[in-house]
Parts: C-alpha cells; sequence; structure tokens
C-alpha cells in the first residue's frame, strides 16, 4: 500500500509539472490580456504601464520561470482582474461548487440506483420500461436546455423557488455555505438537479446492467438454492457487486461535476469556480486559468487515488494485485 | 442558445409575473461582472458603474453624459494653465468625517500609486502638473499647455476619503476603505455573485427611492431574462435583442431606451502599401494598396445599406450612423449625413479608383464583444461582395482578436467606440489621429490612418478653451474625418433596460445601470 501511494505521488507531481507547462504555453498562444484589460481611452504610455506593471512584459520562457518559482512556495500568481491571489480566488469560490456538486451527486445517487435496480430487477415492467425511456431523456437533454426549462417552470410559472443566484450563507468551519439555511436550499434545488440529471440517467443505466447481469450469476442462484430471501439476496449480495462499477464511474463523475459544472453554473448564475473559469477565460486572466487547471488536475489525481483504494475495499481481488506489485 | 431561450421566453409570457420585493429594496441583475470596489484600481464601465453608487466625483455626468456638479460646485480657469474648483461645504463622508481639499489631494495622490493596476485612471490625472489646495474648499490644477478638457478628466474618477490614500485593493473589497460620499453605502460585495447596499440618508444630493439595493451579477442573457420574468430582479440591463419585441409586449415589462454613445465601425488599413489581407480576386498580391485609395473607401461606404442593418440585423435596436457620436453630443458635425446606399454608384466609384472588377478583402470582426457583432459583419461582407469586392468573414473571440488587432494583422476590422467623456475628442484623438506615442494620439487608431489636416484641428480644439469655438473644432475635424472615410461609420446602439411593470429607469447613454435612475412609477 505504501509503496503503491509512493509510486502515484511521483506520478503526480510529474503530471502537475507538465500540465502547467502546457496550459501556460496553451494560454500565452491565445494573446495578450492586456487588449482586454485596459480601458479603450488608455493612451500609448498607460498601456506600456499597465504591462510592465502585470509582468507581461517578459519573454514567454522568462515568465514561465518565474511563475514556477512561485509556484514552488504555494504562490499561484495574482489575477490580473481581480488582483487578488488566483488561489484565494479560487478557494474562495469552492465551496459553492462542492456544494453543488455534492447535493447533485446525492440526488443522482439517491434518485438513480433504486430506479435503476427496479429496472434491472423487473426490466419487462411497465415501470421499467418507463424508467430506461425516462433515462435517454436525462442523456440526450442538453443541459443549458433543462436548466431553463426548469427556470421557466419553477421559477417564472410556478414561483416556487428562486431562478438565480445562491442563497443566504452561513459560516461553517470558516467557509461561507449555504446548506444550513432554508434560503440557501430553495436556491440550490434547481441547479443541483439540472446538475445531476444526467448522472442520474448514468447511474440508473449502470446499475440496470449490472443488476441484469449479477442475477444470471451462480452465486445468486447458490444464495437463491440456500433459502435466503429475495431482499438479502438483492440488498446484500447483487448489491456488492454492482457498486464496483458505479463507485468507479461516480468517483470520476464527481471530478467533472466539480470542475465543468460550468453550463449550470452559468445559467442559474451561482458563484462557483465554473463561472470563474469562464470569466477568468473571456478576460484572458493567465493566473486564475493556469491555477484553475491546476487545481483541477490534482483534484482528478485525489480523486483517482480515493477511488482506487474504493475499489480494493470492494473487491478484496484487486487489493490483493496491487500488494504485489 | 439563444433560439431556444426564444420559445422558452414566449412560454413565460403567457405567465403572470408573480412575487415582487418588499416597498423600499431593489434588485438590479447585470450582464456585466465587477471585479473590484476599489475605485481607483481597474477603469472598466461594470467596476465605475459601482463606484458610482459609493462614491461622489468632483463633477459628475447626467444620463446624457453632461457635466453636473457633484463634489465641486463650480469650476473655472484663471489663466491659460489653471483650473480652480470650488468644493461643496457640509459634504460628509459615510463615516461622518468632513469632505474637504485634502481629500481631493489625497485622491490625486492614490490614483497613479494603486500597485497591480491593469487599467489606471492616471489617464485622466495625468495631464496634472501641479495640484495646490488654496483653502480649504478651492483647489487649482495646474497643467503644462492649456487643457480644456479638465472638467470632463475630472468626471472621470471617484473622490476617496483622506484616510485611505494608501489603502490596498482589498482594503475597498472588504468594505473598510470603502467609505465615499455617494448616496449608498456598502453593505457587502460577495465577488462574481453580488453587491449589496443601503442608502446613505446623509446623502448631499437627491435622495434615491431605495433603502436597500441588491446588484446581482447573471452574465448569461437567457437567465437575466428569466430572472426578471420570475420577479426575482425588477430591472435587467443589455436586453437581448432576440427577446425584446417579446419583452416589450408583455404587460408585466416596461423597457427604458437611449441612444448610446458607441458607434459600430469598420476600420481599414490606409496606411500600408500592401496590407494582409487584401489580395486580388485570384488571390494574388496587388500592385498597391486599394485601401489607401479614398475613392476605394468612399466606395464601400456607399455600398452598405445601413438601414437594412438596422432593420434585419439590429431587430431596429440601432440607429445608422453618419459620425463618431450622436448628434446630441458635444462637437458633431450637423453637416454630416448617413451615407445614402447607393450599389451602382459605388460600384462606378470603383472602376474610376482602377478596380472595376474589385479585389478581395476579408473581414475581422469579434463574435463576443459587441451586439450582434458578428451577425453584422457578415451582412457588410455581403453587401461589399455585391459592388465586387468579394469579403469573406472571420469572426473570433474578443480575448483573441484584440491582440492580434493590436499587432495590426488585420487589414478590414469590426470595432465599436464608446465615448467615456461624452464629447467627440475621445473618438477622434483614439481612433482616426495619427498614431504617435507621445502625444498620446492614435492608439486604438489600428488601421493606421493619418491625415494632417484631421490632425491640426483636433490639436488645435484641445487647446480650445472656449467650449463654443472647441465645439465647432471638433466638428470640423469630424467633418475631415469622415469626408476622407477614415472609419466608416455603421450604427449607434440603442442602450436598454427592461424593468417590472411599477418601475421605469431613466436611460443612460454610458451604458451604466444606477439605482439612483431606477424610478417608482404608478401601474
Amino acid at each position: 500500500m505504501t509503496v503503491f501511494l509512493i509510486r502515484r505521488l511521483m506520478q503526480a507531481v510529474v503530471v502537475l509539472f507538465v500540465m502547467s507547462l502546457i496550459v501556460f504555453i496553451g494560454v500565452y498562444a491565445i494573446g495578450n490580456p492586456i487588449d482586454i484589460l485596459i480601458s479603450p481611452e488608455a493612451d500609448q504610455i498607460e498601456r506600456e504601464r499597465a504591462i510592465e506593471a502585470l509582468g507581461l512584459h517578459l519573454p514567454m520562457w522568462e515568465q514561465y520561470l518565474v511563475f514556477l518559482q512561485r509556484a514552488v512556495t504555494g504562490d499561484l500568481g495574482r489575477s490580473f482582474a481581480f488582483s487578488t491571489p488566483a488561489l484565494e480566488l479560487i478557494v474562495e469560490r469552492m465551496p459553492a461548487t462542492l456544494e453543488l456538486a455534492i447535493a447533485a451527486m446525492g440526488i443522482s445517487i439517491l434518485v438513480g440506483i433504486p430506479l435503476g435496480m427496479w429496472a434491472g430487477f423487473r426490466p419487462e415492467s411497465l415501470a421499467g420500461r418507463a424508467i430506461m425511456a425516462g433515462s435517454i431523456l436525462g442523456f440526450s437533454l442538453p443541459t443549458f436546455w433543462v436548466g431553463l426549462m426548469l427556470i421557466m417552470v419553477f421559477a417564472v410559472h410556478l414561483g416556487w423557488l428562486p431562478s438565480t443566484g445562491r442563497g443566504e450563507t452561513v459560516e461553517f468551519l470558516g467557509l461561507q455555505v449555504s446548506i444550513f439555511t432554508l434560503d440557501g436550499w430553495s436556491h440550490l434545488l434547481l441547479p443541483a438537479f439540472n446538475l445531476a440529471l444526467f448522472k442520474m440517467a448514468l447511474v440508473i443505466r449502470l446499475t440496470r446492467a449490472g443488476m441484469r447481469e449479477n442475477l444470471l450469476m451462480d452465486y445468486v442462484k447458490f444464495a437463491r438454492a440456500k433459502g435466503l430471501s429475495t431482499g438479502r439476496v438483492i440488498f446484500v449480495h447483487v448489491m456488492k457487486n454492482i457498486m464496483i462499477p458505479v463507485v468507479t464511474i461516480l468517483g470520476l463523475e464527481l471530478g467533472s461535476v466539480i470542475a465543468f459544472a460550468v453550463v449550470t453554473e452559468t445559467i442559474f448564475a451561482w458563484p462557483g469556480m465554473g463561472k470563474l473559469i469562464i470569466d477568468s477565460i473571456n478576460q484572458l486572466d493567465r493566473p486564475v486559468i493556469v491555477a484553475y487547471l491546476l487545481i483541477t488536475v490534482s483534484m482528478f489525481i485525489i480523486i483517482n487515488l480515493v477511488v482506487d483504494i474504493l475499489y480494493s475495499v470492494l473487491d478484496p481481488r484487486v487489493r490483493l494485485k496491487e500488494m504485489k506489485s | 442558445m439563444r433560439i431556444v431561450a426564444h420559445g422558452v421566453l414566449a412560454a413565460a409570457l403567457a405567465v403572470t409575473g408573480l412575487g415582487s420585493a418588499a416597498a423600499a429594496d431593489l434588485t438590479m441583475g447585470l450582464g456585466g461582472a465587477v471585479s473590484s470596489i476599489d475605485p481607483h484600481y481597474h477603469n472598466v464601465a461594470t467596476n465605475n458603474m459601482i463606484n458610482r453608487h459609493i462614491f461622489g466625483r468632483l463633477i459628475d455626468q447626467d444620463a446624457q453624459q453632461k457635466l453636473v456638479p457633484d463634489l465641486a460646485e463650480s469650476w473655472k480657469t484663471i489663466d491659460d494653465t489653471t483650473w480652480e474648483f470650488k468644493l461643496r461645504k457640509g459634504v460628509k463622508f459615510h463615516d461622518g468625517s468632513d469632505f474637504d481639499a485634502k481629500d481631493v489631494m489625497a485622491t490625486l495622490s492614490r490614483i497613479p500609486w494603486v500597485p497591480n493596476a491593469p487599467s489606471s485612471f492616471r489617464i485622466f490625472t495625468g495631464q496634472i502638473t501641479e495640484a495646490k489646495a488654496i483653502d480649504s474648499h478651492t483647489i487649482h490644477l495646474k497643467t503644462a499647455t492649456p487643457f480644456p478638457l479638465m472638467p470632463v478628466f475630472m468626471a472621470g474618477f471617484a473622490i476617496i476619503s483622506d484616510e485611505f490614500e494608501r489603502a490596498p485593493t482589498e482594503d475597498f473589497n472588504s468594505g473598510k476603505a470603502a467609505i465615499g460620499t455617494g448616496a449608498y453605502k456598502l453593505k457587502q460585495f460577495v465577488r462574481g455573485d453580488r453587491i449589496e447596499l443601503v442608502r446613505n440618508d446623509a446623502y448631499h444630493g437627491t435622495k434615491p427611492d431605495w433603502e436597500t439595493v441588491s446588484v446581482k451579477q447573471i452574465t448569461n442573457s437567457a437567465a437575466r431574462v428569466a430572472a426578471l420574468l420570475s420577479g426575482d430582479v425588477q430591472i435587467i440591463d443589455q436586453v437581448p435583442t432576440a427577446d425584446f419585441a417579446r419583452l416589450k409586449k408583455d404587460k408585466n415589462i416596461g423597457i427604458s431606451s437611449v441612444v448610446s454613445n458607441r458607434v459600430i465601425y469598420l476600420s481599414m488599413d490606409a496606411n500600408r502599401d500592401s496590407s494582409p489581407f487584401v489580395k486580388a480576386k485570384d488571390g494574388s498580391a496587388l500592385a498597391k494598396n486599394p485601401l489607401k485609395d479614398v475613392r476605394v473607401r468612399k466606395a464601400m461606404s456607399m455600398a452598405i445599406n445601413r438601414p437594412a442593418i438596422v432593420e434585419r440585423v439590429m431587430e431596429g435596436q440601432a440607429i445608422a450612423a453618419a459620425q463618431f457620436l450622436p448628434e446630441t453630443f458635444f462637437g458633431t458635425s450637423k453637416n454630416l449625413k448617413v451615407e445614402k446606399y447607393d450599389a451602382n454608384g459605388a460600384k462606378k466609384l470603383l472602376a474610376e479608383a482602377g478596380y472595376a472588377d474589385g479585389f478581395s478583402l476579408t473581414l475581422h470582426s469579434p463574435n463576443d464583444r459587441y451586439l450582434n457583432d458578428e451577425k453584422v459583419a457578415q451582412a457588410v461582407a455581403q453587401m461589399l461582395t455585391r459592388i465586387g469586392i468579394q469579403t469573406k468573414v472571420e469572426a473570433l473571440p474578443f480575448a483573441t482578436y484584440a491582440p492580434r488587432a493590436s499587432k495590426l494583422e488585420f487589414s478590414f476590422m469590426l470595432w465599436g467606440w464608446g465615448s467615456g467623456t461624452g464629447e467627440v475628442s475621445s473618438p477622434l484623438r483614439s481612433l482616426v489621429a495619427t498614431y504617435n506615442r507621445d502625444k498620446g494620439f492614435g492608439p486604438s487608431n489600428r488601421g493606421r490612418y493619418s491625415n494632417p489636416k484631421v490632425d491640426e484641428i483636433l490639436e488645435a480644439a484641445l487647446r480650445t478653451v472656449d467650449d463654443k469655438a472647441r465645439g465647432e473644432l471638433l466638428a470640423q475635424a469630424s467633418e475631415a474625418a469622415i469626408f476622407d472615410v477614415a472609419i466608416i461609420p455603421l450604427h449607434y446602439n440603442i442602450n436598454n433596460w427592461a424593468t417590472r411593470a411599477g418601475f421605469s429607469y431613466v436611460a443612460r447613454t454610458d451604458e451604466s445601470t444606477l439605482a439612483m435612475g431606477v424610478k417608482r412609477t404608478k401601474r
């Protein structure tokens, strides 16, 4: 296990380094942010001053070295637009996105797994067919359209839920979180559901496939022959086996939900990291783009690690293999 | 996305809006993003709009961008190079301290100091060679040469309390240093989300209608419209043209409009002998650059059917343009008329210039900057192709478009210019004056157009303190530039705000959305 962790950590450092280089070159290639940041009324002298103030007068390799030097000490640079350290800016937005991602994952698991199990258990029933048909919609409808429809129905037509923004926040462990207030939940519900829809469909399909496959396995027949109740066979034995692919996929999806909730965050004006990255790209706010992508990569590395560990807990064979290597 | 939003909104319009905030609370939905509360950090429209609520200026601009007294009661020149400003007495900052000359001096000292400023307000104070407080309520500002635009420039920046002369940007964002003389006090600034304001009851001017104001940033236009329809916000800016007609028909929605200070125009490389995107029709190089010939430029202007663009592409939300600013602004010419659409005349003129067979051209345009920018470019390209100038459009995100244009990589470009000063010297100086770093001329002249006559009249105007004489000179400079087709003006945008019924907005030419301008009306 320790060897495994150390190896993973070294890989992570290499990945982060390569990533920072690629992103830096990529962002540099897009162009000079000064034209976007500076007031059109500015004269040439003011322009030169601003270029120097932001360190844009240095050649690219020098800018990269300056960045690396600071990055090693944990300083990922200051945002051009906000004058705030990029890392602080991202961390500030993180609770909002995490809240949204976790709520969305929660919804998709709580709704998706039972529905998927039922659809797998009774595939020919009307309910089973309806669930599968519904999951196709979940897959194929574009997020922004569903988001707008949710707003139209629940905010504009029925007036039950607010259409935009984040609700009242309270401080929890030094972070601003909104899940402890009623207002917070009322704002969270629509975007979380919108974000959950795709994952829900995914979970339904995975669970159903796993269910159908496992029901035909010998161990199920054996368990039945042993006289175990249907409930015990399904919820203890089959469920454990279904969970392996579901956990893997959900782990990876959690990463993508956190990192790329951009569309949902934009439509619901949710002040999370996705909205930050889009605004930063539009303004060519290099330090924030680079810092954001580095954080995203780190997050995926960590999630992958956790998934691998969970995996080995669920399936003892995996752990044995890892230990040997 | 816009097409979908269209259908969605159609459904919503059948529905009565629900919910409305308490009597004296206002929530506004803005399309722009606010990066800081520090009024001297980033000179960008959205930041300036928010800090106008909190901070006063020496001189303010009204809804038409005419100068009106704010913290300075009066101003005059006492000799050619000295301006005197008399400050208003009895004004208090939000923390109860008195406003006087030392706050102005502190502001002038802070502006060039602000660290890491991506766009400094130094452009409004750089001309001052010496600032002197004569007494507690009189200020003298000296310049090296006569500087008639001093009052206009003094309307460009906010006055802070001298206590915060060296306060870093973070102190303003946290609210500690966000102490102004404005109509509203800052309650909270949540970056990327909202700004909460409360009324300053000690304000020296007209008290606004709203006790508390919440400014929400909703950058997605469909979401902004939905927020208005659901009653979550009472006013939105940047109303998307696609939703405009439907909103206008809705009984629960009111629209406030005014022609803006922003002209959308075409800029041409009228300087280089060989320009990268001007070629013969078969793709080979041309002997010389046709855009240098005024007859070719004139023909291009004549080939463009502006009313059609306004009607079809802009869906009526623009006005055909004849010059740099609409006629109501200072320094515009009464003699300039919108170029008449005349394709045959244009062809004749092209033939006269020796391009009877035309040539080929690429029009570069941003696709996320101005209202319908790419569509306008497409329409222009078709109209030019009709007279034989084969025109291709290449639309890019502004983030890549602007840097490439500044490197002079393009030959023919679509741009917009909003005059922050509310008069014509701003576009003349930036867009058509000969590029000159030391004079600060032509920083946005990306076609490097140069005409000694325009430069000469403009320089004379910039030395003329008398308003009437200066206005006439600026009009003459505009005429000289437009007759020589320095740029091809297309249209002026119309700024629209949509409000819930029972609210109205005093529409502003400078595109700002101010809570002070939102009024309650009878239903």
